[in-house]
């Protein structure tokens, strides 16, 4: 018996409803969820693609979660498995493997899972699928396609959640903190590391670190040093590099992992037609967290690429007041545009209003793309200034810098975009 | 020495032995495969269509650029009906979205009508000169600077991979030996009644007829054979693949209008969603040297960011090189030599993936024509490839095969959305991969965005350990048929 593609039987869809329908199952969706449920919002329904719930933390074996949402120091799996419960014993339902596809309206999902093809609309979505590391081809770093070559997403769950063998030797390209998860990971693995790269001045994370990874796994920094070329047929062989005076070397290596350089998770934000933030290429959110679509809000690392899991988290109980805001029918209250000149790349949330509430955490993220010593960060609205700080703290890239939120009820929503400097 | 059929324990050599496993030589088997003939395919990469097939702009040409009388120009022309016709049959993912010949200035505008003529010369008559206007309105997000374009409406884009795939399939089947990571050292021709003997890295393989399909090594085989008719200069094509999100940006397969001063680089959506910019051309020494150079990627984005400034904001997918075996000939180097009961099938160029089932049919001729006694041709059954494209729908779309089947639900691959049911079915299929990379021609998977951040590891499982195929009957076909699989394989058990 053949069944025709386009006939109904073949496309049909479960239809449901929800009350609130949240995408992705990591520290921002969890938590977001077991508020929500907690407050007895309705029906509260995670999904997740993946086969567990979690996110990141699921696949980061090392301790240092939990410290700023739950006052306690957790590894990563734990941190996973904690919120999941948590979000699970307040009510909500979380469900696993089940991933979205696209839209069929403005507050519907298409989803697919082992139990088939749904439609599920909800009265609010909340989209919190993550970010992820840029992959080499994405770096545009030359070279030949050889096997070996990793991300520290891929890198951790080789290692951690499948027992597969690494290699040998590894270069790591990146110095922020997730470079040291990669060395960490690698030396679970049984890896060497032959050398870790940045083509920034200095490594990113905390000095401790370094100190710590460069005493017990002995491996060079290589500082202003680009990845060149990737040598090697079938295996990775060799890792070509320029170093910060002009010189090029070839490191041996077997293995290569890209580290950091994060990209937010923004397929189906921009399949729903959501607005996009230039900077973060997550969609466009006020401090509410809401997207340009009423009844879409956006939380985690898509906005914010990217946080440490507890101020992810913290996002989610926040983005959770707003979506219960929405749904008890308070008013939509336009914001303006924040910008952001070089060197800063983002901030965010990245629209703003004097009616909206406080930011998570009651402050604004910034990303900047190279080091700042002593910064004078300043916020002007339409020649007014809104923020002058000088601070003795040097703004470091790859790592998130916080600017209070005091100066938003400043705002003139008639005024045009806010503009954030530093010098 | 191995102990294998054709070897020096089996009397029996083959009745044609086809050296080669790419596109033109798996549709040379698939031909030879119609008839009552013990055929051998060798090829010394771990699977079929590893070479110059894997890595090139993927585009069902109708001829219309092809030099007019050439043997290519009549190849690709009646090679691009019969491949259209065998992809609709076999369900290779195929788009007739038409191409859009760009000129940027003067000197291509003025080309533009000789185009035109040169493709009515090659028989091909409907394509037309469009003004600036209309290439806006069909490409509105062309970079500034158009000035008009040929619009040339049978270009179409294809799946290279699951065409290559079809043609060892459907040869297999019929009873085709397959001889991968097989490589050819020397040969002892034959003559009179005595067969050839092909030394291999797996032993001697013997064969009354040659058929050489070598690709970039076709003109060191044909040395083999004494002749010296042309060499093999292999020709770097570097490619650009951009993210999905990319696609809804391009409506045609952009191309550059062939001038004096060289041949530019095309924009084209691939049927996998994705848009591809590229190639370079760079001709080199080394046939095995497919990696790509900071100049090529800077040359492309160059390019690109002329072409189509807002596809170079998007995320980068994958990055290609390709070889193209270019000679110093004008065309292909077809050439049969009887008394050697041999047939040279040498620099086939990018537009052999659209010939090759013409080359198959010419190169059947030739053989017949040097005493090969082929007897009657038989119907094959004309195997189903999975869907792998975006035209029709793909398994983790379709509610009947999830309703079947929970695995064709259960998605692996997110960025490509390829499912656990369609890894399976590749590992278990007729040509199972015996490489990642293989399993990524076959089924798409870690070919995204993302290139294995959230899936990698689990794809190296299911490549590593198979699943067992379920109870189910329904296999995802690419006609979008959910059809009874002609298999009652349960667990465990390995599919025929």
């Amino acid at each position: 018996m053949t069944t025709s593609a386009t006939s109904p039987a073949s496309t049909a869809r479960r239809e449901r409803s929800v009350e609130v329908l949240i995408v992705g199952a990591g520290p921002a969706g969890l938590a977001a969820a077991a508020e929500l449920a907690r407050a007895g919002a309705g029906p509260v329904e995670v999904i997740d693609r993946e086969e567990h719930a979690g996110g990141i933390p699921r696949h980061s074996h090392h301790t240092g979660y939990g410290i700023r949402d739950l006052h306690r120091l957790m590894t990563g799996p734990a941190y996973a498995r904690h919120y999941e419960g948590l979000a699970t014993a307040s009510g909500a339902t979380v469900r696993t493997g089940v991933t979205a596809t696209g839209w069929a309206g403005p507050l519907t999902l298409q989803t697919t899972s082992p139990s088939g093809l749904e439609s599920i609309t909800a009265r609010a979505v909340v989209l919190a699928t993550g970010a992820r590391e840029r992959p080499r081809s994405a770096r545009l770093v030359p070279g030949t396609r050889p096997a070996g070559v990793y991300t520290t997403g891929m890198l951790q769950q080789t290692v951690y959640l499948r027992g597969q063998g690494v290699g040998r030797r590894a270069v790591i390209v990146g110095a922020e903190h997730v470079s040291y998860s990669a060395v960490m990971t690698l030396d679970h693995a049984g890896v060497k590391v032959a050398a870790m790269v940045t083509d920034l001045p200095r490594q990113q994370s905390y000095a401790a670190f370094r100190l710590g990874a460069g005493v017990r796994y002995r491996f060079p920094l290589l500082t202003g040093t680009t990845v060149t070329r990737l040598i090697g047929r079938g295996r990775l062989q060799g890792v070509e590099v320029r170093r910060a005076d002009g010189r090029t070397e070839v490191i041996e290596a077997d293995t290569i992992v890209f580290t950091g350089d994060w990209v937010p998770d923004y397929e189906l934000a921009r399949r729903g037609g959501l607005a996009v933030d230039p900077g973060t290429r997550g969609p466009s959110v006020d401090t509410a967290l809401r997207t340009s679509v009423p009844g879409v809000f956006a939380a985690g690392n898509l906005l914010h690429p990217v946080e440490t899991a507890d101020a992810v988290a913290l996002d989610g109980r926040h983005v959770a007041g707003s979506v219960i805001a929405h749904l008890s029918g308070a008013p939509e209250a336009a914001g303006v545009p924040v910008d952001v000149r070089e060197p800063l790349r983002w901030v965010a949330p990245g629209r703003v209003g004097p009616a909206g509430p406080p930011p998570p955490r009651d402050r604004f993220i910034l990303w900047t793309a190279r080091f700042v010593p002593r910064p004078t960060v300043e916020i002007v609205q339409d020649g007014r200034t809104l923020l002058r700080q000088v601070t003795r703290r040097t703004l470091i890239p790859n790592r998130p810098i916080y600017i209070p939120a005091g100066w938003r009820t400043a705002v003139d929503p008639e005024r045009g975009p806010v503009t954030i400097t530093v010098r | 020495m191995n102990d294998v059929p054709g070897g020096p324990g089996d009397q029996a050599a083959y009745d044609v032995v086809v050296v080669g496993a790419g596109v033109v030589g798996t549709a040379i088997a698939r031909e030879l495969a119609h008839h009552d003939l013990r055929i051998a395919v060798l090829d010394a990469a771990a699977d079929v269509g590893d070479g110059t097939s894997k890595a090139n702009t993927a585009i069902l040409h109708t001829g219309f650029d092809a030099t007019p009388g050439t043997l290519e120009s009549r190849l690709v022309r009646r090679g691009y009906e019969l491949l259209e016709g065998y992809a609709a049959t076999t369900g290779i993912p195929v788009e007739p979205l038409g191409a859009l010949l760009v000129a940027w200035d003067d000197e291509q505008l003025a080309a533009l009508p000789k185009l035109k003529a040169k493709a009515e010369a090659n028989g091909y008559d409907r394509t037309r000169v469009v003004d600036a206007g209309e290439v806006y309105r069909r490409e509105p997000r062309l970079g500034p600077g158009a000035l008009g374009a040929l619009h040339v409406p049978g270009e179409s884009i294809i799946c290279p991979w699951t065409t290559t795939l079809a043609f060892a399939t459907e040869a297999v089947q019929a009873g085709v030996d397959l001889r991968l990571d097989t490589r050819v050292g020397e040969v002892v021709a034959g003559d009179g009644d005595r067969p050839h003997e092909i030394r291999t890295s797996r032993g001697v393989v013997r064969a009354r007829y040659v058929v050489n399909a070598a690709g970039l090594w076709s003109d060191e085989l044909d040395r083999l054979f004494g002749h010296h008719g042309f060499t093999v200069t292999p020709r770097r094509g570097e490619l650009i693949v951009y993210d999905k999100l990319a696609r809804p940006l391009v409506n045609h397969i952009l191309l550059p209008v062939p001038t004096a001063r060289g041949k530019g680089v095309l924009v084209a959506p691939t049927v996998y969603g994705n848009v591809m910019l590229g190639p370079t051309a760079e001709d080199l020494n080394d046939k095995t040297d497919t990696g790509s150079s900071a100049g090529g990627l800077a040359f492309l984005r160059e390019k690109g960011a002329k072409i189509m400034p807002a596809l170079l904001e998007e995320e980068v997918s994958a990055v290609y090189a390709g070889l193209r075996a270019a000679t110093e000939h004008g065309d292909y180097q077809l050439r049969s030599h009887p008394e050697q009961r041999y047939v040279c099938v040498g620099g086939i160029r990018s537009t052999g993936l659209t010939a090759s089932l013409a080359i198959a049919e010419h190169v059947m001729g030739l053989l017949v024509e040097a005493g090969l006694a082929a007897g009657p041709r038989r119907e094959l059954e004309p195997p189903r490839m999975p869907n792998i494209g975006e035209a029709f729908p793909r398994p983790y779309q379709r509610a009947d095969l999830v309703a079947a089947d929970p695995d064709y639900g259960r998605i692996v691959c997110h960025c490509e959305r390829v499912t656990r049911g369609e890894i399976r079915d590749a590992m278990r299929g007729a040509l199972p991969p015996r490489t990642l990379d293989g399993l990524r021609r076959r089924t798409r998977a870690l070919n995204g965005r993302c290139q294995g951040f959230y899936c990698g590891a689990e794809v190296r499982e299911l490549f590593d350990h198979p699943p067992a195929v379920s109870v189910s009957r329904l296999r995802a076909d690419g006609d979008g048929q959910a059809r009874t699989g002609d298999t009652e394989t349960t667990s465990g058990e390995a599919r025929p």
